[in-house]
């Protein structure tokens, strides 16, 4: 069951189809030969870079860019006036908000965009930004959430009609009210906790950037630029520069990590592209690491207070308040009919008598985002959430966290489970997958040796959470971003050789999308994965679909990637029914093969049926020839991944340093294409979790200014904190996807943090009287909650 | 990107021509070695140096020797090399202690204990670790040589007694019988800067500890220089009590500022579980009784 063992795929071994292939990416990766955005040098290509404001929130009374038009290597700076007559000055949000794209009014937040500079070299146009002035008339910043809506508080975004506080959007709900309080009524134990996912940043290791290049001869604009959604972002250009859509070509080269932070348009696109179509001439642009940090689509920063109860000793009612701190501009990235994203998964996995959600969006003086980094559009708040409220509940009860979870999951029979807050969970056995975990980590046993350590005086603390995601958004009838649909195409093209290339809307950054696709492909036609080219990341050259992000490639595009070449495989029997001379219905399917139902010597290869569908033979009556197809995948539902997380941590007790010491992860997320991909996907994102549960935090003094703005502040882990992380699976078929599949890229992500705090808890809870910590747990703020005294973050 | 401003840039072929280039050009020009503090603070623009002299090819700066009584290192030795030397880890472990938890080996590979001294952070360990091993240092400008203690070698947050024209050349660290030495960080994450360091030394004597050496980082404007809590250790039997009540010391006697890594008190209280800790070890190779 466990798959720590990573044993290399030998040769012979290769799998047709399914199992643990090496990543045919790698390739290229490993020998420093992949190609990213700064690779790429176009002929006469100029470069941008962009003044940014220090100020949080401040009045721009003049902008004098005379001095820097004056250096010898400048082309050109642009400022919002100059975008006012393009008509680009402001730029509509995925949330159906405005962003200015450069600030012409007011700076509202540390880092926006105010100027740009187009220079012959990167050096010229940076130096160029010193020489720009700016008199600035600084005002109050918003910088707390919970203070956003004070009466006195300075109205953030005056630019929008009517508007007279800092309320983002209105209150949103899901569940119901009345019957939570009917069952908070009847509850025997309630425990309240006040609960912040500080605001933390996916920080990819390649940071943003695009080379826009505008023809004017012919109109073509030609883009290049490491994003998770080309063809959405094709669409975006065409509304907002208002330039045709068929004219735009988006290519998206080898990109360095996205977790979400690569979804979203950014000013310094549109800059770039006005810049190019005014230039005529190449432009490129990419930030830097605090450009990075400082300005672009950070995660989380939901304050929650919630409240869960118990009856007869299982969990019967949750109630959950949000402020979600947007900053100063609502640009966050979900489907649009859910503006909390999919936050009302909360309710987890447990068989709830009732529950109700409500969020309330403010606006800051802080970067916008919110939706990113590998967080299932909410999901990490609502698990985290949940997760610790279980805990709490546990600790109230005075009973095993696990035996409190195990009381109250909702049972195998109950699938498909309409949640009381309006989720159809397709599938599940959660007991089993919870019993593989405490076996992994021989759960009792650890509890012994806690017993024994406290008593010497050392802290140990044994975290559990488990998780409940929806992914792969999403079905036609509830979910569009923009109005588009969330759907994925896919287009499979078998040449007279037998080789394929299936074309893909999911864009990779790093997930083995080329790996993966084509083992699907391989699976389903019975060819090796290695004459399966899959071709992505160009949107001249791919079917539309809206790209990757939600853990949703494996769960849509997947799908339409099964059911094409399910097409293509029925397409090849009429045509191997003509060459056997016999009808399609008397042949049977095995791997890579038709035959002749009782007669298995007679039959066609894939390759065969191949080169006699482009040939000059005959063919099935009325068919065109040729071996291909193409749909486009309206999932019927979600998936609904899962999965047991135990972390064991060792807490210093005289400076709360914390040490995450094991890490057992069991994931249930369906049926595995390639076991050793999931597993790098989890490897990822456990190492994510402990980052945001131990360091990651980006904070702000009351100005409003940004106090971690590089890698010396803002400190992402290393292999140095992650144990020998120690996996196991269930594997639950999901009903509805043509492979049984579930997404799974985000599910340590989400399901990590909630373990390692209520580890540190668990370690504190004892001998200190911790009741909570707020992340991340730093040996400060550990340290702190030791004294009796947490605080929540800055 | 993160580019730096423009700057002129010499490559010295040796100490002579480093010499006569920073005296020729001035107090605008910076000794440029492994570069990973400059570097980095140049991108961000917040250091603008006119000119760089790069030392990187002088490899006479290069070495760990013993030399009468006591144990030389040459300013260009890389913390790798610090790290790796079996020398050092035999007569000196608080090096070997250090120098694995300073930054990661990308860094290590590059950054020297020279540029190390001469940035003259708080945070920075090898300045605790020269402040315990009482070490000097020697600093070579157009008149010849001087050598300075590093009590009087950090005046101040990044400032030190190396002047405009002058390099830092050695590091000369007295070796003494039943000498022990020991370094103890807490960081939030390997490779960041220490939220508080401690390194000791002491030397035993007949039972007695008859000198002791403390210094701290990341608890002061400068690295802290325990001398309260020496005079506390010297003439004594080493003993669990008496290490707490020189970390007690530590506590009073830093001076550190909140910033993200901690507030004040937590910094205080790691001041004294550190001193505290770093004796312990420090006294238990002295004794042979390390575990």
């Amino acid at each position: 069951m466990a798959t720590t063992e990573n044993l290399p795929t030998a040769e012979a071994e290769r799998p047709i189809g399914f199992g643990r292939l090496k990543r045919k990416e790698d390739a290229r990766f490993i020998r420093g030969q992949g190609t990213y955005l700064d690779d790429i040098r176009l002929p006469g290509m100029v470069h941008g870079a962009m003044l940014r404001s220090p100020y949080a929130h401040a009045r721009i009374l003049s902008i004098d860019t005379s001095r820097a038009l004056a250096h010898p290597n400048v082309a050109a700076v642009i400022t919002a006036k100059d975008l006012e007559t393009l008509g680009l000055a402001w730029m509509p949000t995925i949330s159906y908000d405005t962003q200015a794209v450069l600030a012409g009014d007011k700076v509202r937040f540390q880092g926006q965009e105010v100027a740009f500079v187009i220079a012959t070299d990167e050096y010229s146009a940076n130096d160029a930004l010193q020489l720009i002035e700016v008199d600035y008339e600084p005002l109050p910043a918003v910088v707390n959430a919970r203070k956003a809506l004070d009466p006195d508080a300075p109205v953030i975004r005056d630019d929008k009609a009517g508007q007279r506080d800092n309320l983002a959007s209105p209150l949103w709900e899901a569940g119901d009210k009345e019957s939570t309080d009917r069952a908070f009524a009847e509850a025997d134990t309630v425990v309240t906790r006040d609960i912040i996912y500080p605001r933390c940043h996916p920080a990819p290791l390649e940071t943003c950037g695009i080379i826009a290049d505008f023809n004017p001869a012919t109109g073509q604009l030609d883009i290049y630029n490491g994003n998770q959604a080309p063809h959405a972002h094709r669409t975006v250009y065409a509304h907002v520069a208002g330039l045709a859509e068929h004219m735009i070509r988006i290519r998206c080269q080898d990109i360095g990590g996205g977790f979400g932070n690569k979804v979203p348009v950014y000013p310094g696109y549109v800059c770039a592209i006005a810049g190019s179509i005014v230039a005529g001439v190449p432009v490129k642009w990419v930030e830097n690491r605090t450009e990075n940090l400082t300005s672009t689509g950070f995660a989380r920063d939901y304050v929650m207070r919630s409240e869960m109860c118990a009856k007869d000793g299982r969990i019967t009612g949750l109630r959950v308040n949000v402020i979600a701190d947007h900053g100063a501009f609502d640009s966050t990235a979900q489907p649009t009919k859910f503006p909390a994203g999919f936050f009302h998964i909360v309710c987890g996995s447990y068989d709830l008598q009732a529950s109700h959600v409500q969020v309330k969006a403010v606006y800051t003086n802080k970067a916008p985002g919110g939706v990113a980094y590998r967080c299932s559009f909410r999901i990490t708040e609502a698990v985290y959430l949940v997760e610790r409220m279980v805990d709490a509940l546990a600790l109230e009860m005075k009973v095993d966290p696990i035996e409190l979870r195990l009381r109250s999951f909702i049972a195998p029979a109950q699938f498909p489970y309409e949640t009381t807050t309006g989720w159809t969970y397709d599938s599940g056995n959660y007991a089993a997958t919870m019993q593989v975990a405490m076996d992994l980590a021989g759960y009792n046993e650890l509890r012994r040796e806690q017993a024994e350590k406290r008593a010497r005086g050392e802290l140990m603390g044994i975290g559990v959470s488990f998780f409940t995601e929806g992914v792969g958004a999403g079905p036609r009838k509830h979910m569009d971003i923009l109005g588009l649909s969330m759907n994925d195409g896919a287009d499979l093209r078998v040449h007279p050789s037998g080789k394929a290339v299936v074309s893909i809307s999911a864009q990779t950054q790093g997930q083995g999308h080329e790996t993966t696709f084509a083992q699907i492909v391989a699976e389903e036609l019975g060819i090796p994965p290695e004459d399966v080219e899959v071709r992505h990341g160009d949107t001249d050259r791919s079917p539309y679909g809206l790209g990757t992000y939600g853990s949703r490639s494996t769960p849509v595009s997947g799908a339409a990637v099964a059911v094409v070449s399910r097409k293509v495989r029925d397409k090849a029997r009429q045509i191997a029914a003509t060459m056997l001379e016999t009808r399609p219905e008397d042949l049977a399917w095995e791997k890579g093969r038709w035959y002749v139902k009782g007669d298995p010597e007679k039959g066609a290869l894939i390759e065969e049926i191949a080169a006699r569908a482009y040939s000059g033979e005959e063919l099935p009556e009325g068919f065109e020839g040729g071996l291909d197809a193409q749909v486009i995948y309206d999932p019927p539902n979600l998936t609904y991944p899962y999965g047991a997380y135990i972390a064991v941590v060792d807490v210093d007790p005289d400076t709360g340093h914390v040490k995450v010491r094991r890490f057992i992860a069991v994931d249930d997320c369906g049926v595995r294409i390639n076991p050793m991909i999931v597993d790098g996907q989890i490897h990822g994102g456990l190492a994510e979790g402990i980052g945001i549960a131990l360091m990651e935090l980006l904070s702000f003094d009351e100005e409003g200014n940004c106090l971690n703005s590089s890698f010396m502040d803002y400190l992402i882990p290393t292999a140095l904190e992650c144990p020998d992380f120690e996996l196991g699976e269930t594997v639950t078929p999901c009903p509805h996807h043509p492979l049984g599949a579930k997404g799974v890229g985000e599910s340590p992500n989400v399901g990590s943090p909630p373990a390692i705090v209520n580890a540190v808890i668990d370690a504190l809870h004892e001998t200190h009287g911790v009741e909570h910590i707020d992340m991340p747990c730093t040996p400060a703020r550990v340290w702190a909650a030791m004294q009796g005294r947490p605080e929540p973050p800055q | 990107m993160q580019t730096p401003a423009p700057f002129d840039y010499e490559r010295a072929t040796s100490v002579e021509e480093a010499i006569a280039s920073l005296q020729r050009l001035g107090p605008e020009a910076r000794v440029i070695a492994g570069g990973h503090s400059l570097l980095p603070m140049m991108k961000l623009r917040l250091a603008h140096p006119e000119y760089l002299v790069d030392i990187n090819d002088l490899a006479e700066l290069a070495y760990i020797a013993e030399d009468g009584d006591e144990i030389v290192i040459g300013a260009l030795t890389r913390h790798v090399e610090l790290l790796k030397s079996e020398l050092l880890a035999e007569r000196l472990p608080i090096f070997r202690d250090a120098e694995q938890v300073i930054a990661d080996p990308v860094v290590r590979n590059r950054g020297t204990i020279g540029g190390s001294l001469c940035q003259a952070d708080a945070a920075e360990d090898l300045s605790a670790v020269c402040t315990a091993l009482k070490a000097k240092v020697v600093i070579r400008g157009a008149e010849g040589e001087r050598t300075v203690g590093i009590e009087d070698f950090h005046v101040g947050p990044y400032m030190t007694a190396v002047r405009d024209g002058e390099l830092l050349t050695e590091v000369r660290i007295p070796v003494r019988p039943g000498a022990g030495s020991a370094h103890e960080k807490v960081e939030r994450r390997a490779g960041d800067w220490a939220i508080a360091a401690a390194s000791a030394a002491i030397w035993v004597d007949g039972g007695k500890i008859a000198d002791a050496g403390i210094g701290l980082a990341a608890v002061g404007p400068t690295t802290v220089h325990l001398a309260r809590a020496e005079e506390v250790l010297r003439g004594k039997a080493p003993s669990e009590d008496l290490f707490a009540e020189a970390g007690v010391v530590a506590t009073e006697d830093c001076s550190p500022s909140a910033d993200g890594r901690g507030p004040v008190d937590y910094k205080r209280h790691l001041a004294g579980v550190l001193t505290t800790r770093a004796l312990r070890r420090a006294a238990a190779r002295a004794l042979h009784q390390e575990a």
